[in-house]
């Protein structure tokens, strides 16, 4: 296993750059989540970190070594693919063993090892039988099986959970994390579902437009957003925006939105004036009669244990996850009320976050352990 | 089929399944005439075969076989009948006519030279397209889609108006009449066809199959060898065909470059009338040998074929 080291790495097809100088270090053993839209180059930068795409600038180095401009089979790294890449002709011990097969291994021991590998995987059952007529969860794993048979320097996997139904993808979610506390491999993930992310990710670059908008664990991601488009992509509603004009000083507490004063999070930096953002996640949402910030209830999406209401206010919609028992008509007027010390603020030109109270408190890195289930 | 499904495929009905199976079999029924005529003629004597009104019944015998395999002379009867017994049928037949056989004709050497003409330049052909087409499908090649256009266009014209130019160059190179001159122009014809075809076939494999193989330590021929091609086969067996079918059947060019050593079939076939008479069933005979290798290989690979044959029209 190694640490995965990523040096201003860009990559250009014709006039369309797909990266644009990428910088980041995947630890030794972290299980790190590359999320983001669809074209918003995570892939392509998976694919040169395994040697399928040449960079067009920058560096890769792995385990301390600089394999940029290495072919793939000289890098000892495995892939999982979306679609499986499992060889049609060949059954599930063949495909199990095709990477070491290639090492020119004794047969006595590929035999070995992949029964091994395939009890690791719970699939020892399946091991004669041919691939096309397996399900998607035991594609998937014999897929897994391919990969970690070789016992590579790191995992790469481009959104692998991508093809299965919603009940099979929970379970590998599930899977994979406990497969990746038993083997401790360095894993780089892609993928543009959140949740998945979320889930299993030690650590998370979320990319947009070929840049990595924000790198962090999931909880940094969430709480402590580092720019509107991340704040946007991640949760679900995502995050509302208010927006609200005027600079910002350093110690200010309080900011003016539609009429109503809101108290937020102390302000550490200067901001001259320009249009800003206020950011809040629908559950730091209370209704609150007292409140000045004000609006009318326009509909309501009942989700059993809470409910997510959209309130139409003066500077748009604004959905709130409130508890399911209150009984809210359209129309109705309330009043809402932000939970002052979990609110984001951002300039609108370039999205970036201000920085406020909310990034002092200490950041606990590779922190994956006893998160709170959101959904 | 309910209301419901508004957009799915709607089944044939009955009346339309039957129109159809009764132009088909009309079809087939017509196309296959002339085949069986061919292959009844073969076992026709010759006054037989050229009897009017035709005959649909007939006495068969292996008249026609045993003059297309052998060469024949006239002779006496006194002198046939101072030879020993007939030897086999064909022995007893030809002296029937007043003939004893001389030697074999030239139609086993004939057939042998199709034989290797046609499966030497298939097989060139369908390795030369497997590799330039997964080198169109996988590679960025400079100009990739006007050197397809221009692989194509190669098959605009009809080959034969460039038979001349072939003709005068052939006499140059001492390629005329050699089955090597034969394999090399049947796979130039071919080869276009098969870069198309196969091109068709290897994009639809999916790349990862080799990505996956060479991240797991094989070279690219290594993993084009073990992943790509046994899921080409189809898609290979299918062009195989196509290029054997014409190679196989090919005759202006045979006529014009062929005349003795590397003669193949289709020419000689017509040069059996003319050695004594018009002898019918030793052409039909002849034409009976020649559609045997196409018939087993079709029937072998008839699943192939047809893939082969509706291929772009369904998509998976």
């Amino acid at each position: 296993m190694a640490e995965i080291r990523v040096e201003h790495l860009r990559k250009a097809f014709g006039d369309f750059v797909a990266v644009q100088d990428s910088s980041f270090v995947v630890g030794d053993g972290e299980f790190f989540v590359m999320l983001g839209p669809s074209g918003c180059g995570k892939t392509t930068t998976l694919r040169m970190i395994a040697g399928l795409e040449l960079p067009t600038g920058g560096k890769i180095l792995l385990g301390g070594e600089d394999v940029t401009m290495r072919r793939a089979r000289e890098r000892d790294i495995a892939f999982v693919f979306q679609l499986f890449a499992l060889y049609p002709h060949m059954n599930v011990r063949k495909n199990i063993g095709f990477p070491l097969l290639a090492q020119g291994m004794p047969g006595i021991e590929i035999r070995q090892r992949v029964e091994e590998t395939a009890k690791l995987l719970r699939i020892d059952h399946l091991l004669n039988k041919s691939v096309s007529g397996l399900s998607g969860g035991d594609r998937q794993r014999v897929a897994l099986g391919r990969a970690i048979v070789r016992r590579p320097k790191c995992f790469l996997m481009d959104e692998p959970l991508g093809t299965l139904d919603t009940e099979f993808r929970d379970l590998m979610v599930h899977e994979l994390r406990e497969l990746h506390n038993r083997i401790h491999a360095t894993t780089v993930y892609v993928t543009h579902d959140q949740m998945e992310a979320m889930s299993m990710a030690d650590k998370i670059a979320v990319m947009n437009h070929g840049v990595i908008e924000q790198f962090g664990t999931p909880r940094e991601i969430y709480d402590r957003p580092a720019t509107m488009f991340v704040a946007d992509f991640i949760g679900s509603p995502p995050m509302n925006f208010l927006g609200f004009g005027g600079g910002l000083s350093k110690g200010a507490s309080e900011i003016v939105v539609q009429g109503a004063k809101v108290a937020v999070p102390e302000v550490r930096e200067d901001i001259a004036p320009a249009d800003m953002a206020l950011g809040i996640r629908p559950e730091h949402i209370r209704f609150d009669d007292g409140s000045k910030l004000r609006g009318a209830i326009y509909g309501t999406e009942y989700l059993g244990t809470t409910q997510i209401v959209a309130v139409e206010t003066s500077g748009g919609i604004i959905k709130a996850r409130v508890p399911a028992e209150i009984r809210l008509n359209p129309g109705d007027q309330v009043g809402l009320a932000l939970s002052s010390t979990r609110l984001s603020l951002f300039e609108k030109g370039s999205g970036r976050a201000v920085r406020t109270a909310i990034h002092d408190t200490v950041i606990h890195h590779g922190a994956s352990q006893g998160r709170a289930h959101r959904g | 089929m309910s209301l419901t499904s508004a957009h799915s495929v709607v089944a044939p009905s009955v009346v339309s399944k039957r129109v159809a199976g009764t132009i088909i079999v009309l079809y087939a029924l017509i196309s296959i005439v002339p085949l069986l005529w061919i292959f009844a003629t073969s076992f026709k004597t010759p006054p037989d075969s050229i009897a009017y009104p035709p005959k649909i019944l007939f006495q068969p015998s292996l008249e026609g076989y045993c003059n297309l395999f052998s060469t024949r002379t006239r002779q006496t009867p006194e002198y046939i009948n101072s030879l020993g017994p007939a030897t086999g049928v064909c022995d007893e037949t030809v002296r029937k006519r007043n003939m004893v056989i001389a030697g074999p004709s030239n139609f086993m050497p004939r057939f042998v030279n199709s034989l290797i003409i046609a499966f030497g330049s298939t097989f060139c052909a369908v390795f030369l397209g497997t590799l330039s087409a997964y080198g169109f499908s996988r590679f960025k090649v400079p100009l990739a889609d006007d050197l397809l256009f221009f692989i194509l266009s190669t098959r605009m014209m009809p080959p034969i108006a460039v038979a001349i130019p072939i003709y005068l160059m052939y006499r140059e190179l001492g390629l005329s009449d050699t089955a090597l001159g034969m394999i090399l122009l049947y796979t130039a014809v071919n080869v276009s066809l098969a870069v198309w075809l196969l091109k068709g076939f290897i994009d639809e494999i999916p790349r990862e199959y080799e990505e996956a193989a060479m991240i797991d330590g094989y070279t690219r021929l290594q993993a084009f060898w073990r992943t790509v091609l046994p899921q080409a086969t189809t898609g290979i067996a299918a062009t195989a065909i196509f290029c054997l079918i014409f190679a196989w059947n090919e005759y202006a060019f045979a006529a014009l470059l062929t005349s003795g050593t590397a003669q193949t079939a289709p020419p000689f076939i017509p040069t059996i009338i003319g050695e004594g008479g018009q002898d019918w069933p030793a052409v039909a005979a002849g034409t009976t040998i020649f559609l045997v290798p196409i018939l087993v290989f079709t029937i072998l690979l008839r699943k192939q074929l047809l893939r082969g044959i509706t291929f772009g029209a369904v998509r998976k």
